[in-house]
């Protein structure tokens, strides 16, 4: 069987505070219920600039410059850790800053619903023009028409017409509702879905910049964010996918959109996995944007606990999924870990499912696997909010399951997480941290012989949704390519030929004897 | 605590009465189970859900403490690799100091 390969990998992060402050679900519902709140007083404070984000370790962990396990050997906390000499652009992507992005989101919003005003819009034309991957980009000229006027942005804000857009707490803009009374295109949705295309086209060109794939090569787009995009008929229609590839030059594409919470993009590579094996599409994308709702989820812990707001960044990612070059590591897709409706929602249950049950099947011990990726926030942001340590946590589980089915021993649980895990380094964007950051890694560690084979694990709390309360997760092997395999027709007819030639030249033998 | 679950919770004490009811928590983490423990007890102490103010006075146990109540072959299939990985004395230490 020739497994399809992991081609090429990008990640983008877009810092993105004005929206953490306008947007973030936190503080939209603290605003509602109380607009004079201390929380919402002291948050700006919190705020830290873009160079602070620039070099916060696992920011530069997240876009390549540096490898997780650098992490190990910074001590926390990380934001009194700058890296020095940080850079926004990293080997796997780079770190945006507002202003460009608020850009971007006009040059891909194909109904005006973005509006600049004009000293903002023709600064922001300036830097994306200069910008090295974004320069040539399809509809940049937007970024030269129709510039706003402050007072008209104002007055469609103030008569709730308009989502606010916000730079260095000035008002600079605002993306109009796109229907006067239907709720799936208001303006909040509306900003929210485009805060996702933006983000994932970043993504995608930053893919284009850092591998050899051409738009025009693109077969196929899934898109596997948190967001839903349709009008009151049909509230989640789509097709996010082919919305990005449009913008990107992706001509030859079709594509569509998967969902399955955090755990959608595990699903989206196995979907892309098998439409490369089977030869459907030959180069797949699997790409997904950054939430502006989940900016400063936990922003009140932070704050009460004197710490700067770190969940002001936009996470990005686009993953290129191929048919077997012979050399880019291979999705195992004979061992794919699957959570199944009758699996049973316990813990135990949970990573016995997907995390024991394919290493069963590839005849592989749980200590086989090099590294795991499961849910990779950083823990940074999430122990100040109670939620501990997630990627830790899902060590440890790994790591007691290997003890509970005689694998390892108890005493060696601490020294095999150690060995098999790494710290969490993704902003918490839900389906962002969710295995795929460290793909960009892993390839690179396959190739440098460094490590063989590491799962890719990614869980959803479907529950979320109000509509089950089941669990959801799926994973992946990747491993070290072993060489492109030949097709076995080619091989048969060779050893037909090959047997029929020996024994002609045995018959020969024979009759020369006589 | 879940704002859902408190609701949850108030409800079922007022249909079922305080005193044959105890809430079972599942919580993998000291502070947060201390939390949940606290605000069936005497409130909800961030005045986000509907206990905020209403002293229910529930006891809370951790899954933890109820070991020998429980199928020792559904605990090993259900819990034991928790208990492996989790800081069971923290845990139930914190919640203990709820019950008065």
């Amino acid at each position: 069987m020739s497994f399809p390969v992991i081609k090429g990998a990008a990640y983008a992060l877009i810092q993105a505070s004005n929206m953490l402050l306008h947007q973030g679900t936190t503080q939209t519902s603290e605003r509602r219920k109380n607009p004079t709140s201390e929380h919402l007083e002291k948050l700006s404070q919190h705020l830290r600039s873009f160079q602070e984000a620039v070099s916060y370790p696992p920011n530069q962990v997240y876009i390549g410059n540096m490898t997780p396990d650098d992490l190990k050997d910074i001590p926390r906390p990380w934001y009194q850790a700058p890296v020095s000499g940080a850079s926004r652009v990293g080997k796997h992507g780079e770190i945006m800053p507002e202003d460009e992005f608020l850009g971007l989101m006009k040059i891909v919003d194909a109904f005006d619903l973005v509006v600049l005003e004009e000293e903002f819009q023709t600064g922001v034309k300036g830097k994306i023009s200069a910008h090295p991957v974004l320069k040539n980009i399809k509809d940049l000229d937007k970024l030269s028409q129709n510039p706003g006027r402050l007072e008209e942005i104002s007055r469609l804000v103030e008569e709730r017409l308009a989502q606010p857009i916000y730079f260095n707490g000035k008002l600079v803009g605002c993306v109009k509702k796109a229907h006067e009374f239907d709720e799936a295109l208001s303006d909040h949705v509306m900003f929210e879905n485009l805060v996702g295309k933006a983000s994932a086209v970043f993504a995608l060109m930053l893919l284009f910049s850092r591998t050899e794939l051409q738009p025009h090569e693109v077969e196929y787009i899934i898109e596997c964010s948190e967001e839903a995009c349709g009008d009151m008929n049909q509230r989640g229609g789509g097709n996010f996918a082919k919305a990005v590839g449009e913008i990107c030059g992706c001509v030859n594409a079709t594509g569509s959109d998967t969902r399955s919470f955090c755990a959608g993009p595990a699903h989206a590579l196995v979907e892309a996995a098998a439409l490369a094996q089977t030869g459907i599409y030959k180069n797949v994308v699997v790409l997904a944007g950054g939430a502006s709702a989940k900016l400063g989820m936990n922003s009140k812990d932070h704050v009460k606990k004197g710490m700067p707001v770190l969940e002001d960044m936009l996470g990005a990612f686009a993953i290129h999924i191929g048919e077997n070059d012979g050399i880019s590591p291979v999705i195992r897709t004979d061992g794919i870990g699957r959570h199944k409706i009758g699996s049973g929602a316990s813990p135990q249950a949970v990573m016995t499912a997907i995390v024991a049950e394919p290493l069963d099947k590839m005849g592989y011990k749980i200590t086989d696997v090099d590294r795991y990726s499961p849910e990779m926030q950083n823990p940074e942001i999430t122990v100040p909010a109670g939620a501990g340590d997630v990627p830790l946590a899902n060590y440890k589980m790994i790591g007691a399951l290997a003890v509970k089915r005689g694998e390892l021993d108890k005493s060696d649980l601490m020294k095999a997480v150690a060995g098999f895990g790494m710290p969490g380094f993704a902003p918490t964007q839900g389906h962002i941290p969710s295995g795929v950051p460290f793909i960009g890694h892993a390839c690179d560690m396959i190739r440098e012989g460094k490590i063989t084979r590491a799962m890719i694990v990614g869980k959803g709390s479907l529950f979320l949704g109000r509509l089950t309360n089941l669990f959801d997760g799926v994973s992946f092997i990747m491993e070290k390519n072993g060489g492109k395999e030949e097709t076995s027709d080619f091989s048969k007819e060779e050893i037909r030929a090959m047997i029929a030639q020996a024994m002609k030249d045995f018959a020969k033998t024979l009759i020369s004897n006589e | 605590m879940d704002l859902e679950n408190q609701a949850r919770i108030k409800e079922l004490a007022e249909k079922y009465g305080k005193e044959d009811l105890v809430v079972v928590l599942g919580g993998a983490e000291a502070e947060a189970s201390g939390l949940a423990a606290e605000t069936v007890s005497t409130g909800d102490p961030t005045f986000a859900g509907p206990l905020s103010g209403v002293s229910l006075g529930l006891k809370a146990y951790h899954i933890f403490e109820l070991k020998e109540e429980i199928d020792p072959e559904i605990y090993d299939e259900q819990i034991s690799m928790m208990e492996m990985v989790l800081e069971v004395d923290e845990i139930i230490n914190e919640v203990k100091t709820y019950r008065g």
